[in-house]
């Protein structure tokens, strides 16, 4: 007998999906002006001259990059405690993410610093600026331009990354699909739809992405 | 008493030695060419002066204060000591008026209006009173050029180093580029400068510093230096320039 397909059975759990999808935003969110905040650091850190702070840095990256987001997660939720941080579901998903996009983004965003011509940072020195201002004003901004569309790719990674914390029942949008699959049986139409919010969302993130990235780099004059 | 004084400077890249010991002095008001063949170490010289590169032996000394590699010595030094690059080195996302703005602003924390009108008078020298909302590259080679000089300027510097300021340039913008320098140079700016402008070396400078495999080779008044070289060297490099 061939399956009947009914999409009518998600409708009274509509709820569930909204409220997954308003928590996949924020942690979203969160994670990704944190996780961007922390790559900067990294990346001044990786790029700067002090060997030993680039050092702990970058093993850090390493350990993000070479092991799995799920292992991050589950380490911070249910590991942690045993040192006495004790998290919420959300609290360590937002984390995790962080965590996570912070080791990817110092890579990428130091990439962007690399690209950064040494006689502009020669001008600046010779101009009397000191480290923190030459970083603020003639390498920061040219260098996030400079890597913007592959950081808007690893931000919507961490996003779609973000279903993972299902696991740990952090109540996001996959959260969401796998109660409604559990209580109606209907997978297929539950996850079809999900893969459709999920698309969706992503679609709608990209061109958030760009329209930060038009209006941060767009040629403003300052005075 | 000297603005700089450099002694015994000595620097190495690896195992090439390139400056061997340079002795100098820069005076208040005095226009000074380093000339030489390219590796003679006449650039590495010039950078050490503002401490873009370090030095391994020997003293700099600014205003009669010895300069350290501490970043606040350097700093200071720095203040005093502005450079302009052969390859310009605009910011490229700032118009020519905030290039010249940004160090007067956030190292010398002048107030946005004090530091426009600087940056505007600056302009308004170099000759490009008309481009000031242009970004660098909007600009031609030679209007680039001068907005650094006027970047450089807008900080006061008691000297100002060139580095081969003409050398990235089309013939044709050579010009505007060293009319700027030798406006300063008549204003009583000092100067040093790195370049191949032989021509102009010896109607503007003071002195000429010839360098030759890292020591200075011969030195003296730019007319009495090209038209009698004391050594074969810088015989032969005035003659095949010739």
């Amino acid at each position: 007998m061939a399956y009947k397909f009914d999409f009518g059975a998600i409708v009274p759990h509509w709820e569930l999906l909204v409220d997954g999808m308003i928590l996949t935003t924020e942690l979203t969110v969160i994670g990704a002006v944190v996780g961007v905040g922390l790559g900067i650091m990294g990346a001044w850190a990786r790029a700067s001259r002090a060997p030993v702070i680039s050092q702990i840095v970058g093993v850090y990256v390493e350990l993000i990059r070479n092991t799995p987001f799920l292992v991050q997660l589950f380490f911070i939720f249910f590991g942690l405690p045993a040192l006495g941080v004790k998290l919420s579901e959300f609290q360590a998903a937002v984390l995790a993410m962080i965590v996570n996009l912070g080791a990817y983004s110092t890579e990428i965003i130091r990439a962007g610093i690399l690209a950064i011509p040494q006689g502009q940072i020669e001008a600046a020195q010779s101009l009397a600026m000191n480290r923190v201002q030459i970083f603020r004003y003639v390498v920061l901004l040219p260098a996030l331009k400079k890597i913007w569309p592959a950081l808007s790719s690893q931000i919507v990674i961490v996003m779609l990354g973000s279903s993972v914390c299902s696991q740990i029942a952090a109540e996001e949008l996959t959260f969401g699909a796998n109660y409604i699959q559990a209580i109606n049986f209907r997978a297929f139409e539950v996850y079809f739809v999900v893969t459709g919010l999920y698309l969706a969302m992503s679609i709608l993130l990209r061109m958030g992405l760009k329209v930060l990235g038009n209006f941060l780099f767009e040629r403003r004059r300052h005075v | 008493m000297s603005l700089v004084e450099l002694h015994a400077i000595h620097k190495s890249f690896g195992a090439l030695e390139v400056l061997k010991g340079i002795d100098l002095s820069i005076d208040e008001g005095q226009v000074i060419a380093l000339i030489g063949k390219s590796g003679s170490g006449k650039s590495t010289l010039l950078r050490t002066i503002n401490g873009l590169e370090a030095i391994d032996d020997g003293v700099i000394m600014v205003g009669g204060k010895k300069i350290s590699e501490r970043d606040t010595d350097l700093l200071a030094l720095r203040l005093q000591v502005g450079m302009v690059f052969q390859q310009f080195n605009l910011f490229p996302h700032y118009t020519a008026l905030e290039n010249v703005m940004l160090s007067p602003q956030v190292v010398k924390k002048q107030s946005k209006p004090e530091a426009r009108e600087i940056a505007e008078e600056m302009l308004t020298k170099v000759g490009l009173a008309d481009k000031m909302m242009h970004y660098p590259d909007q600009l031609s080679g030679g209007q680039q050029q001068r907005v650094a000089i006027a970047r450089a300027l807008a900080m006061k510097p008691k000297v100002l180093l060139c580095d081969e300021v003409t050398s990235a340039l089309d013939p044709e913008l050579v010009n505007e580029v060293l009319a700027v320098v030798r406006q300063l140079a008549e204003e009583g700016m000092t100067l040093v400068m790195v370049t191949h402008e032989m021509r102009f070396a010896r109607e503007v400078c003071d002195k000429l510093v010839f360098m030759h495999q890292g020591r200075i080779h011969e030195t003296g008044d730019p007319e009495e230096v090209f038209a009698n070289p004391k050594t074969p060297e810088l015989s032969s490099f005035v003659g095949g320039l010739a």
